[in-house]
């Protein structure tokens, strides 16, 4: 996660809209939500409290489960998106929406003359431009109709006066699944997305918002039916409580039962670890781990070669959620994630009903009024291998495959711990290029997932608590 | 010889709402200052409860409870604070 602004606006918002679920006055209240949130007369950080108050109202949509760009009458108020969400029963698998009145604010061209043009007799700047783009008023001008974003000028001015400016979204996607479409506004290509969430975090106008199921499962908690929750392991570092507390509170909202996907994790590794030595054994020369959803999307759309090493062991999460439906199959599966990723996994796993973030969990603890220090301890399932908590860090798979393994000594790992451009070309090379290396524990995020876009704290705070309860 | 006693609400509704990185403040301040400013942090102090106190987290500044505090916002009393000492 990332603290800013935009990020506390989000939490106020999902915060009060779980208050008004649990309350039952949602669809009632929902109208006046940004009204409240933004009265008349407050300071605001974009234009007008009108522009406020309409990003508001669609990041409010976005939450209720709609894509802002499917609206077709302007006209239509919050309540009657409560209203379809409440009877929806079929869902997609786009996860984000772009937010369109919050977006558009970022440059089309990214090349910008700064007030440190000296006015130079020289300009070179003029001469670099191979398409006529720059002209001498005073300053240098650069023509935004004619400029294509090569960066000749930049190089070429001996002041640096000429900077590239990134569109944040764009600049953090690992895989260029984001652009502007002919109005201006961010368009999320779902061909290429691989849900690993940076534009979401990226973007300092809080224009990307994530989807949820709240309403569904706020409902589904009411309903009388039994709705069990799993949560990924990162979870463990979100407070500063003891994982008998987080249990216990995430059942005061009203879960029946709370089961931590680290015992699916303790599934994979065994599977995972067995798997790998046959492997060996059949003179392959690596393996990566398959745990990280981004990471696997990644293979498939973008480093096909890559594929045939990728281990074909399941999730955690999917090992977890077949033990539940397995034991009750009538229950209400809900997985609690650090990731956008992890929420498209979730809707192609029959055995996940919903998913919810951390960020959503927090904000229902919030809007439920729990206090996690004061809850009763609940009882941890003490059948967990505490090395499959250990899977929400960098190195914590790895070291998991090295506990279950028979001979761990043979297991020579690399680890690649977050994607950018420099990962991602080690990651394209590893058939021909990864030494002597056997072992591939990939995470996309850096740092593993208690760096997840939907994370409640810094992931150096939730790293060392999480290590509490792994030693 | 601490002088100003900082206490961040670390209870659950302060912690979702940015505490944590209020906490991680104390290291932005230079040793000199940090002799004067003790960092803690404090168990729910149950302003999260009553919507007159304003919106978490909520910090205790010598006494005083501030609400909605950022790290901006934190920073900014404390400078002022020790402006005040000097
Ligand atoms: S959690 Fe901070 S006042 Fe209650």
């Amino acid at each position: 996660m990332i603290y800013n602004n935009a990020m506390l606006i989000r939490r106020d918002l999902l915060a009060r809209m779980c208050k008004l679920m649990f309350e039952g006055e949602l669809k009632e209240k929902i109208n006046r939500l940004p009204l409240e949130m933004v009265p008349r007369h407050s300071k605001n950080t974009r234009c007008c409290v009108h522009k406020e108050r309409a990003v508001l109202k669609y990041s409010a949509m976005g939450i209720l489960g709609f894509n802002v760009k499917d609206e077709e009458d302007e006209f239509m108020p919050l309540s009657e998106y409560v209203q379809m969400a409440e009877d929806r029963t079929e869902f997609t698998d786009v996860m984000l929406t772009v937010v369109d009145v919050a977006c558009s604010s970022c440059v089309k061209i990214n090349y910008v003359v700064t007030n440190l043009c000296r006015t130079c007799v020289g300009h070179p700047c003029t001469f670099a431009c191979k398409k006529n783009a720059i002209s001498i008023h005073g300053k240098a001008e650069i023509n935004h109709d004619t400029c294509v974003n090569c960066g000749m000028c930049l190089d070429a001015c001996p002041f640096n006066a000429i900077i590239y400016q990134p569109v944040p979204c764009e600049e953090s996607c690992p895989v260029n699944a984001i652009s502007k479409n002919e109005n201006g506004i961010e368009y999320i290509d779902e061909t290429k997305c691989i849900y690993c969430g940076r534009c979401l975090e990226s973007c300092p106008f809080g224009a990307i918002i994530e989807k949820t199921y709240l309403v569904q499962i706020t409902n589904a908690l009411k309903s009388g039916k039994r709705v069990k929750a799993m949560f990924a392991p990162a979870l463990l570092g979100q407070f500063q409580d003891d994982p008998e507390k987080i249990i216990a509170a995430i059942k005061q909202i009203g879960f029946d039962e709370v089961i931590e996907v680290a015992k699916g994790a303790n599934e994979t590794t065994r599977n995972e670890t067995l798997e790998f030595e046959e492997r060996m054994e059949q003179g392959q020369p690596f393996m990566t781990t398959s745990c990280c959803h981004s990471y696997t999307r990644l293979v498939e759309k973008n480093l096909p070669d890559l594929k045939p090493f990728v281990s074909d062991t399941k999730t955690p999460a999917y090992y977890t959620a077949e033990m539940i439906k397995k034991e009750d199959p009538d229950c209400v599966v809900v997985f609690i994630v650090p990731c956008v990723s992890k929420r498209h996994e979730s809707y192609y796993n029959p055995n996940i009903d919903y998913a919810m973030s951390f960020e959503e969990l927090g904000a229902m603890l919030v809007a439920k009024q729990i206090e996690i220090s004061k809850c009763e301890d609940a009882t941890c399932d003490t059948t967990i291998h505490a090395s499959g908590r250990g899977f929400c860090y960098s190195g914590g798979v790895a070291d998991s495959v090295k506990q279950f393994a028979k001979h761990p000594e043979k297991i020579k790992e690399i680890l690649i711990d977050g994607i950018d451009k420099s990962t991602l070309r080690m990651l394209r090379q590893l058939p021909q290029n990864h030494g002597d290396a056997n072992f591939v524990e990939v995470m996309m995020c850096k740092g593993g997932c208690v760096n997840g876009c939907d994370t409640l704290v810094n992931s150096k705070i939730a790293l060392r608590q999480v290590k509490k309860v792994v030693k | 010889m601490s002088r100003i006693t900082v206490e961040i609400c670390v209870g659950t509704a302060c912690y979702v709402m940015g505490a944590a990185e209020l906490l991680s403040l104390q290291d932005a301040f230079p040793s000199i200052e940090e002799e004067i400013l003790s960092f803690k942090g404090t168990n729910c102090l149950d302003s999260c409860t009553n919507p007159t106190c304003g919106k978490a987290p909520f910090v205790r500044v010598n006494g005083n409870i501030l609400h909605a505090v950022t790290v901006e916002s934190l920073k900014k009393t404390l400078h002022h604070e020790l402006e005040r000492l000097k």
